[in-house]
């Protein structure tokens, strides 16, 4: 594999990303698959990098998962998504930052909709009008929050206290990018590094010690696909899809994967533990599963947050073995205590995947 | 004696120098490169005879020596000036040339498959082009993997920049469907055991005796045609390639394993036909090659009289048609010279772009 064709391919896919003064747009899941990572982004652009950014409580859902679902009408998501952009527009920003990738998705399809079809945007300005009485500026920019990390990746490198490398050998860590559908196959331009070579991960891992792996199926669905796992009936589809990748990537010994998507970073999660009960196989070291983190996670272990603080007690794939290999300091007693100490329990014991 | 500066010394330029100077007429022939010959010194065997290119070369280059035509190699054009009915044309090492009439030959580039991101060209060690292939057969290299190993399977992907409306190149390329039959049945010699497939969208044996190879192939040679587009090809651990594909026949996904991969990359306007359009303010045509006066009946004319084309200039060909066509272009240069009243006829214009969605 050579990976100046990759730098060849991504020179072509590079975009603009606001520098400072972020709309910030949260996503519907997020906070429950993986809760410390809305909350690690906001401590990381607030904390480290002295950004402004505004968590606004008045935002809603952007009707992605509805609308991909066939059961949200386009002109109902446009309408719900010129709301956001006039909450925007009232709290004076004009940089747009969504933490979902299907809402980066959304907002992407819509202002092309809107600007290919200008009417429509009219058509949206009146049914918002009359629904609420705003009105709306369109974003000037509209990045995901994972190209603001990418963006000041360096900057993370350079105030981190631990790398992406196996303290034990020195040797880079090993790992799994998967950017989600809708980051950049719908518009590979505004995706860094395009839909095929995405660098968005892959540059966050470089500057942060480690190495990415590329694997037959990178480019496989996560398992997720909506309408795979939301109909009941099709879930073995979603399982299989998760399943094809697990078994591609296997061979390369990954020590972990990172992921930007609300859902990618569930189901690969999720399904290993499935897999393991289902068919007594683990695709990890160790009987173990292979550690699975957003990409706030991964930011949050670099900068040397506590483990328990970004939330990755919640993970069905046990962190302890990835935290071990970067010399990660944790407090085990502490895992499954909540923020007060309170006892938050404890996973019942997994019968094909080791406890630790 | 009137002159004439023909630029491009591939198959067209070389042949076309050679008919106007039969003719009388005194030729400069500028080559930007070191030997005549373009892209045809690049190919190893031809299709569909198999004989080998450089027997062409040889035959094209005896009448440029024959006639004496004066070669200008390592030679571009910078500047061109334009007197009434003649032209003043400075070459890179300086040489003022004057004439009375223009041909361009400037020929071709091959469509570059990194564009083709999904298929891995420049990234996976064993995906090359067909034109990487030829130069594989010219040397008399083995075919080899990346590492050493003599695949065992060895996949063709038509249409690799052409009739791809992503690729941002709408147009047949012409020659690649049977090359990929040539260059299947020479691997299939070389490796009697290994196992062929070609994946194409349409085969358009157009060209006499071109289905003779297609069935050839498919008789003799046992190469395996699977109608459907790669969505994609990613690299196994063992540098061999997992390639995605539906067979449309048979109407389902395919999942296949090949160890070495060829790309057969279409033909893309070239960068001396952009120089010399913008050189002399003509037309380019919607697809990037130079527009043609009429699309029917005068293909080598511009839209300045005096300049002509000939070759692949104007589209994709095979050599056969770029030699037949360079021949016409130098009786089009003759009657256009001699004052022939053929010369002025006209034809009532017609829209190119009418054909295109948008432009």
């Amino acid at each position: 594999m050579l990976k100046e064709g990759k730098k060849y391919i991504w020179k072509d896919y590079q975009k603009e990303i606001a520098d400072n003064h972020y709309y910030y747009a949260r996503s519907c899941i997020r906070q429950n698959f993986f809760p410390g990572s809305e909350a690690t982004f906001l401590r990381i652009l607030k904390n480290e990098l002295n950004k402004d950014i505004f968590d606004d409580p008045e935002h809603t859902t952007c009707t992605g998962i509805g609308y991909h679902s066939d059961i949200i009408p386009l002109e109902t998501t446009m309408t719900v998504v010129a709301r956001h952009f006039a909450l925007m527009t009232a709290a004076g920003y004009k940089n747009l930052v969504p933490s979902c990738i299907t809402s980066f998705g959304i907002y992407s399809e819509i202002l092309e909709t809107w600007h290919e079809f200008p009417e429509t945007l009219e058509k949206t300005r009146e049914h918002l009008f009359k629904a609420t009485g705003r009105e709306f500026n369109l974003p000037e920019n509209v990045v995901h929050t994972s190209d603001i990390i990418f963006k000041f990746r360096d900057e993370i490198a350079a105030r981190g206290r631990f790398r992406l490398i196996d303290q034990s050998t020195g040797q880079p860590l090993r790992i799994v990018e998967h950017i989600g559908c809708h980051y950049a196959r719908m518009f590979p331009h505004k995706g860094i590094g395009g839909a095929e070579y995405p660098y968005v991960l892959a540059g966050m891992v470089e500057s942060w010690g480690g190495e990415v792996i590329d694997y037959p199926e990178r480019r496989h669905c996560c398992g997720f696909g909506f309408r795979q796992y939301l109909v009941q009936a099709n879930r073995g589809y979603s399982l299989s899809c998760s399943r094809k990748k697990f078994e591609s990537m296997e061979p390369y010994k990954p020590d972990m994967i990172i992921t930007n998507c609300p859902g990618c970073p569930y189901f690969l999660d999720r399904w290993q533990y499935v897999i393991a009960e289902q068919e007594g196989k683990t695709y990890g070291e160790n009987g173990q599963g292979i550690p699975v983190f957003t990409y706030e996670e991964v930011a949050g272990l670099v900068l040397g947050y506590d483990p328990w603080d970004l939330g990755l007690q919640v993970h069905q794939i046990n962190v302890e073995p990835l935290l071990d290999k970067m010399g990660i300091p944790y407090n085990p007693d502490e895992k499954y205590a909540g923020p007060d100490g309170q006892d938050l329990g404890q996973p019942a014991e997994l019968t094909c995947m080791h406890n630790l | 004696m009137k002159n004439i500066v023909v630029i491009g010394g591939g198959i067209a330029g070389m042949e076309a120098s050679a008919f106007l100077a039969a003719k009388g007429y005194s030729v400069d022939l500028i080559e930007k490169n070191d030997t005549l010959g373009g892209r045809l010194a690049n190919w190893d065997r031809l299709f569909p005879t198999m004989r080998r290119g450089s027997e062409v070369t040889e035959f094209l280059a005896e009448g440029v020596m024959q006639e004496a035509v004066k070669v200008h190699l390592s030679a571009d054009i910078v500047r061109v000036e334009r007197h009434h009915d003649t032209f003043l044309l400075v070459t890179t090492q300086g040489n003022e040339l004057h004439c009375d009439a223009i041909l361009l030959a400037t020929g071709y580039d091959l469509f570059d498959a990194r564009r083709k991101e999904e298929y891995g060209y420049g990234i996976y060690d064993n995906v090359i082009t067909s034109a990487d292939l030829e130069q594989i057969f010219s040397s008399g290299r083995d075919i080899l993997t990346q590492k050493g190993k003599k695949p065992s399977r060895v996949g063709f992907v038509h249409c690799v920049g052409s009739r791809d409306e992503k690729a941002g190149h709408t147009y047949c390329s012409k020659v690649c469907c049977v090359t990929g039959v040539k260059q299947a049945i020479e691997v299939k010699q070389q490796i009697p055991d290994a196992e062929i497939f070609n994946f194409y969208m349409d085969l358009r044996m157009y060209g006499m005796h071109f289905e003779a190879l297609y069935k050839k192939a498919q008789e003799d040679f046992n190469v395996q045609f699977v109608r459907g587009r790669l969505s994609e090809a990613a690299e196994n651990l063992d540098g061999s390639l997992a390639l995605k594909v539906e067979d449309t026949l048979a109407g389902r996904p395919m999942k296949i394993n090949v160890d070495l991969l060829v790309l057969l990359v279409g033909c893309t306007p070239s960068e001396g036909t952009r120089k010399m359009a913008s050189l002399l303010g003509l037309k380019l045509g919607f697809n990037g090659f130079f527009k043609t006066t009429d699309q029917h009946t005068m293909t080598n004319y511009s839209d300045i009289p005096g300049v002509f084309f000939a070759g692949t200039c104007i589209g994709p060909n095979t050599i056969t048609n770029a030699i037949t066509d360079a021949r016409a272009a130098a009786t089009a240069i003759d009657i256009y010279l001699s004052g022939n009243q053929l010369a002025n006829r006209k034809m009532k214009p017609h829209e190119e772009f009418w054909l295109y969605p948008s432009h």
